[in-house]
């Protein structure tokens, strides 16, 4: 029998939901607010247990009685949280019929990325036909990880098919309670992704929510929970080197890794929301929770590479609970315009010969704002713990700021805490010099911020290091008139 | 090749080069001395582009065109190479991944394609090994924590690699053991041809025993004051400049 192309895109994409790549929900928008009911009907929307109600429910308890955090070097207009709406079903429909509809800047941008014409369409919110060859890739993407007792799904199908994983370590790392952008998140997230790694297994292939990005939009509130079991290793991508403009302005996700015992844990991140236009306006604020617990000899490396949103809050931290055990944290944050960010780490030494890295990179450009913000904790029965910290800043003009916050609580006498910090400037000189061997200016920029940030580049998974260089470039582009 | 006209050059209100006149003929090498302060630099900075000095009278061409609306780069792409007297640290860039940008801005601007790979990897090679480099020096910072020779001899390296037109080698002699010097020197010698030109500025004799110039001109105070052959720069060292800046005020 001949499909019809009608035929042909419904049964694919019912395909695509069988193989989780798709969050599927009937219902359109709740209506505005947040109260009990309201966390009630996400949670029947998606058919979850009456467990995970309740959790829901104790968490949005929690965070009404907690206060938008002061603290961080941002000023924002605070969102008013009764004027969202928390729960929207993806949005089929295209946006835009073709391409010839979308913002010419942001194909440029996609352009300069290297972004293929199908992605753009996705990216931009254009009808796209289905493309048989990314469903075969996906499925049998699906197929190596599910042989290896892999699962890769989105959170809302881990709470229906593997209720006890989610059960056992959802909210262990990042309490219900922990902040309040972390107990909104925990009473309203409807969207996220869960993996789980079983004992001594590595995993072949870097896991890239990039796949389940392109295909539904990313959530407001998302909700990330990886285990890796004894002995095994997962490399995480997250996110998108393509500019994500999203009408939802707030964005609160929460981030829960769990290495036992020799696992590793490596989560890569680039995240590239859109900063607001060149006056400041529009831009996303992201503030989110990312914290990681390592077991004995466990190892979790946070990358990441910002160059997004309006306001960004962001301090991915390792508890390091187990004797041994490894936190690593390398950052390039980078903000233009009128970008405001807060981000940094936090090192909990719990455990005895723990060791943590923290290298940090934040570049300023414009009238931006960028600081660093880490704490170091060693608890008094981390003996031998270790730390070493370095934060680089790079200033380009007059008008942008760099802060250093670093903070230092040590309450074991053997712990070893080494911090290092420099400011420095992209000289004229140094331009000149460029300018004379026939680079321009803004290539010259690109050069010297690629070579400053390039301890944390090599740390990426290689693809992901080249778009995130073309992605410096291009967040910097104008920087210098 | 190049010819200069009455160049005046200021900064913040301060004049540095007070009128020179310059004609450098394909094939040619100029040495220019002169005491500290008399305005090599700037005259090198000048030709280059740097947007920091104050065009006011006068007129620089380059194979008869007017280099005053260029930008750095665009002199560059045409073929002028500074080799500077301090050159600048560039961390995280090696040097390799410098020239291979500095090769490939110049052949975009060409409208050529990228240097393909192994033709770059052989010219490295080639040009390494002629200036006695050694080849992990290339992925090192561009001149971070480079010995001050080092960071001279990185510089004719980078000529070498581009093949400028014009080269303006400001005191790279300077820094650079007895070795060094003959090698590099020897070096720009073979760089020379009868379709380049090269300026030298030094103060000392030693490096003009090696890269002989065609012309010697004295600068002091801005402007040229004396021009001759390869003896003139014998006698300067050996009467110092006093006299000529007599002769001058005169
Ligand atoms: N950016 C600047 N601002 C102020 N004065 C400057 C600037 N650049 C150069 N000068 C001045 O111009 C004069 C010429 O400097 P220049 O560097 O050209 O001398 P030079 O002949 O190369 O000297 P040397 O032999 O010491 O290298 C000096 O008095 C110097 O102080
Ligand atoms: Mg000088």
């Amino acid at each position: 029998m001949a499909y019809t192309e009608e035929e042909l895109k419904k049964e694919l994409e019912t395909k695509e939901y069988e193989y989780g790549f798709y969050t599927d929900i009937e219902s359109d928008t709740l209506p505005k607010g947040l109260n009990e009911e309201i966390v009630i009907a996400i949670s029947k929307k998606k058919e979850e247990p009456d467990w995970m109600t309740e959790w829901r429910l104790e968490a949005f308890r929690a965070w009404k009685e907690m206060e938008e955090p002061e603290w961080a070097n941002v000023t924002y207009k605070k969102p008013d949280f009764q004027d969202i709406s928390y729960y929207s079903a993806p949005n089929k429909k295209p946006k835009y019929n073709s391409l010839d509809e979308v913002d010419p800047e942001l194909l440029d941008t996609f352009k300069k990325l290297g972004i293929s014409v199908d992605e753009q369409k996705k990216l931009a919110g254009v009808a796209v036909d289905i493309v048989m060859d990314s469903v075969s890739v996906a499925t049998t993407f699906k197929k190596t990880l599910a042989e290896k007792g892999i699962i890769f799904c989105s959170i809302s199908e881990a709470i229906q098919e593997h209720p006890e994983l989610v059960k056992k370590y959802l909210g262990t790392v990042v309490p219900k309670k922990d902040n309040f952008y972390a107990a909104l998140n925990s009473a309203v997230f409807s969207d996220g992704s869960f993996c789980y790694i079983p004992k001594g297994v590595r995993c072949p292939m870097e896991l890239s929510t990039y796949f389940r990005i392109n295909q539904a939009g990313t959530g407001q509130f998302e909700r990330t929970l990886v285990i890796a079991e004894e002995g095994s290793y997962v490399s995480y991508l997250e996110g998108c080197t393509a500019p994500m403009r999203d009408e939802n302005q707030l964005h609160a996700a929460v981030v829960e890794l769990i290495a036992l015992d020799n696992a590793e844990i490596k989560y890569s991140t680039v995240q590239n929301w859109f900063p607001g236009n060149k006056e400041g306006k529009g831009g996303v604020y992201n503030f989110v929770t990312k914290r990681g617990l390592c077991e004995k000899h466990a190892k979790i490396s946070w990358t990441q590479v910002e160059t997004g949103s309006a306001v960004t809050w962001k301090y991915p931290s390792c508890i390091l609970k187990g004797d041994y055990s490894i936190g690593e944290f390398y950052s390039i944050a980078v903000t233009n315009n009128f970008q405001q960010a807060d981000t940094g780490t936090k090192m909990i030494h719990l455990g005895k010969n723990t060791k943590s890295t923290i290298i940090s990179k934040g570049i300023s450009a414009g009238q931006s704002q960028n600081s660093y913000r880490g704490l170091v904790q060693v608890n008094s029965r981390a003996e031998n713990a270790r730390n070493f910290s370095q934060c680089d800043s790079l200033l380009m003009g007059n008008r942008c700021g760099a802060h250093t916050f670093p903070y230092i609580e040590a309450k074991n006498k053997s712990a070893q805490i080494e911090h290092e910090a420099t400011t420095s400037k992209i000289g004229e000189d140094q331009i000149f010099y460029c300018n004379q061997r026939g680079i321009d200016t803004e290539k010259a920029i690109a050069l010297i911020v690629n070579g400053f940030s390039k301890e944390v580049l090599n740390k990426l998974p290689m693809e992901f290091a080249v778009e995130a260089q073309k992605l410096l470039e291009i967040s910097l582009e104008g920087s210098v008139g | 090749m190049l010819e200069i006209k009455n160049l005046h050059a200021s900064v913040d209100d301060k004049e540095i080069l007070k009128g020179i006149n310059l004609k450098v003929n394909a094939g040619e090498v100029h040495a220019i001395m002169g005491p500290n302060g008399s305005g090599k630099s700037t005259l090198a900075e000048v030709i280059a582009g740097q947007e920091e000095f104050e065009v006011g009278e006068g007129s620089i061409l380059l194979e008869g065109e007017d280099l005053e609306e260029l930008s750095p780069e665009e002199r560059a792409h045409k073929g002028v190479f500074l080799s500077f007297q301090y050159p600048v640290e560039i961390p995280g860039v090696s040097v390799t991944n410098f020239m291979k940008t500095a090769i490939n801005e110049s052949r975009k601007a060409q409208g050529l394609e990228d240097m393909p790979a192994n033709e770059m990897l052989k010219k490295i090679r080639e040009k390494s090994e002629m200036l006695e480099i050694d080849r992990k020096f290339l992925s090192r910072s561009l001149n971070e924590g480079f010995s001050g020779g080092e960071k001279k001899r990185n510089e004719i390296f980078q000529m070498a690699m581009m093949e400028p037109k014009l080269a303006i080698l400001d005191e790279t002699d300077s820094g650079l053991d007895i070795d060094a010097l003959r090698i590099v020197a020897n070096g720009v010698n073979k760089l020379r041809s009868k379709d380049n030109a090269i300026i030298v500025i030094t103060h000392y004799q030693r490096l003009l025993e090696y890269i002989v110039p065609d012309y010697v001109h004295v600068l002091h105070d801005g402007k040229i004051v004396k021009s001759g052959t390869k003896e003139l720069a014998l006698e300067l060292e050996e009467k110092g400049y006093d006299w000529l800046k007599e002769e001058a005020a005169v």
